[in-house]
């Protein structure tokens, strides 16, 4: 649907984006996750045609954007826009949703029926004739989305549609976006730093970090593969690094980090130097005193507990066992096998639950023996 | 002797209650006033009709070079638009004696425009009074759109307008600070003297409108009229915010309060 090659935007000296290439299924929900600042906003308007790109190309449907004014006009007719601080003109609700038929030429009748569709679809039918300036934040984004589906576009782009929101209001907004995918086939492109989000509504997600699109993947491959720290430290794993392969047969490999052998899956080789990254949630803490059943976990590896902070409904738990792990346990759990800080407690990780990647900067190094 | 007399005591008298004095003359010349309005006196109404037909004809037509005017420098960006806009500001704050002279300069037998007979004519008065009041308007024309916050135009930009649907747009959401703007443009021109009297000559039954009048009349003593007339100057004053006030008002109460515009 819409293909993005070697795009690049400079504001003077800063460079906002650099050499993204991409390319965006038609029908499919694409989510750019980031940090704040990072360019997904600037990414999303340059899709939109709102800002011209310093290098690079934009496909639409397999024509290029890069085209005079009534031509981008054109291409961006196709296209719907929610930002993320929706601005309402001083009109009606309906009248605000009208614009984009207004612009159109579409008047009368039709456009009061399309109005009134529209704002059926974001459950807000009775709030036609309603000043748009009296609504709440959560019923403007729904009037903005409705503005924007009005037109029946193509793609759908979303710049963190949910960021000013509370939790409920989020949810109605997402649950409008799955709903407006699957109806209308809309290819939707959406940017939110809440990765949980992201992870919720994506097909694919890509990730941009300092201007650069650093990955792309479902969100399995983002969440359980991140390639690179940085992305890790994003998705919620903090890397654990210094490690080294010390025995590799045929993909089960033995890594030795500081003291602590660890057994994973990786097709790295014997000698090289490597991060380790583990999901909090795929990590269990037994008390050391009790012994652990015997399982299939083959990382049992004793430590104590450095340091417990709450997140929601469950405490993350970081362990030091030479190397900091951390695991995220349910509040219930946690009361009723008495932990507190300095106990002893053992971390078991599957050896399939460990992400292995290539360390920054690979030093040769010494064999070392488990 | 007996005359000489009577002034050195008035003269005393006036030294020694000077306030008594002129509370008596304003007491007096406000129930003068009153009769001349309550009596629709004709030399009265004549003035107030002058000033009010050579200040709104002077508002309309800065109105229609000001707004658009203002909005070509809103919308396009060239080199010395920064310094056009502070000159603009700075503009506001020219003293209406400098307008009037320089129009009467162009306007007069000798100028440029001198074959045009516009010098003490109401028309010379209605071209000096927008030449004096199109500053102002058009930078509070600039500062109004200006006031449009951004993402208004990057949505219109968005929901598919063409650059002139979007300026029609935007200047329609301006459209409560632009009339302020014309607004103050007319309280600018009703109320100033330096002009009207450079301009019109403050002839009698032609070019005297009501700060001339007011001028004259105080310098002559006749503090009555003057009070008069100075009431009239307030009196259409208040017609013309109630006006505004009107219009305004034909929006629900929620629309007001957020443009700005009056409660209740």
């Amino acid at each position: 649907m819409i293909e993005i090659g070697h795009l690049s935007l400079r504001f003077g000296e800063r460079e906002i984006l650099k050499d993204i290439n991409l390319r965006i299924r038609p029908g499919e929900i694409f989510t750019l996750i980031g940090p704040s600042g990072s360019g997904k906003t600037t990414l999303i308007r340059l899709i939109d045609l709102l800002e011209s790109p310093t290098a690079g190309t934009i496909f639409f449907d397999g024509q290029d954007t890069a085209t005079s004014e009534a031509g981008r006009l054109a291409f961006r007719r196709r296209m719907g826009m929610v930002f993320q601080k929706p601005a309402v003109l001083n009109t009606t609700v309906a009248g605000n949703v009208a614009f984009g038929l207004k612009f159109r030429g579409v008047t009368g009748t039709e456009q009061e029926e399309r109005v009134n569709k529209a704002l059926r679809l974001v459950g807000l039918a009775e709030f036609g004739p309603r000043r748009a300036l009296t609504l709440s934040g959560g019923e403007m984004q729904r009037v903005a989305l409705a503005r924007a589906m009005v037109t029946e576009p193509e793609v759908l782009l979303l710049d963190e549609p949910t960021a000013n929101l509370d939790p409920v209001s989020a949810e109605l907004i997402e649950d409008l976006i799955l709903k407006i995918n699957r109806e209308f086939k809309t290819t939707i492109i959406m940017s939110t730093h809440d990765m949980i989000q992201g992870q919720r509504l994506a097909d694919r997600i890509g990730v941009i970090m300092d201007g650069k699109l650093v990955q792309t993947g479902t969100s399995t491959d983002i969440f359980y593969q991140p390639m690179g720290q940085k992305i890790a430290r994003f998705v919620g794993i903090e890397a654990i690094t210094g490690g080294i392969v010390v025995e590799n047969t045929s993909g089960h490999a033995l890594i030795r980090v500081k003291d602590t052998c660890i057994e994973a899956l990786t097709g790295i080789g014997a000698g090289k130097r490597v991060a380790l990254y583990i999901r909090p949630e795929e990590v269990t803490l037994t008390p050391t005193d009790s012994l652990p059943p015997k399982s299939s976990v083959r990382n049992q590896i004793p430590g104590w507990i450095k340091r417990m902070v709450p997140s929601g409904p469950f405490i993350r738990v970081t362990v030091d066992c030479t190397i900091p792990i951390t695991a995220l346990i349910t509040r219930r759990s946690c009361t009723e096998l008495g932990f507190s800080p300095g106990s002893l407690v053992t971390a078991g990780v599957k050896a399939t639950a460990i992400h292995v990647l290539p360390d920054e900067g690979e030093n040769p190094v010494n064999k070392f023996i488990c | 002797m007996i005359i000489g007399i009577n002034l050195f005591s008035r003269i005393r008298l006036l030294r020694t209650f000077p306030e008594w004095t002129r509370l008596n003359d304003i007491t007096e010349g406000i129930s003068q006033a009153i009769h001349l309005i309550v009596t629709l006196n004709p030399e009265v109404m004549q003035i107030a009709a002058l000033s009010l037909y050579i200040s709104l004809s002077a508002t309309i037509l800065a109105a229609v070079i000001a707004i658009p005017v203002g909005g070509f420098i809103h919308f396009h960006e060239f080199r010395g638009k920064r310094v056009l806009i502070v000159l603009i500001q700075t503009l506001y704050s020219v003293p209406t004696v400098v307008v009037g002279l320089v129009v009467y300069l162009m306007i007069s037998r000798s100028g440029p425009f001198g074959f045009l007979g516009l010098l003490f004519t109401p028309e010379g008065m209605i071209l000096g009074q927008t030449v004096l009041i199109i500053p102002i308007m058009m930078g509070l024309v600039i500062s109004a759109l200006g006031g449009v916050d951004k993402s208004i135009s990057d949505t219109l930009i968005a929901l598919g307008a063409t650059g002139s649907q979007k300026i029609f747009e935007i200047v329609k959401e301006a459209r409560y600070a632009i009339l302020s703007a014309v607004v103050l443009g007319f309280g600018r021109a009703i109320a100033e003297v330096g002009v009207a009297m450079m301009i019109g000559g403050n002839i009698r039954g032609h070019t005297r409108v009501l700060t001339t009048a007011i001028t004259l009349e105080t310098g002559m003593g006749k503090f009555g009229f003057s009070i008069a007339l100075g009431i009239i100057l307030l009196a259409v004053a208040l017609i013309v915010v109630v006006t505004l006030n009107l219009i305004t008002s034909g929006l629900d109460r929620d629309a007001q309060q957020l443009a700005g515009g009056p409660r209740g």
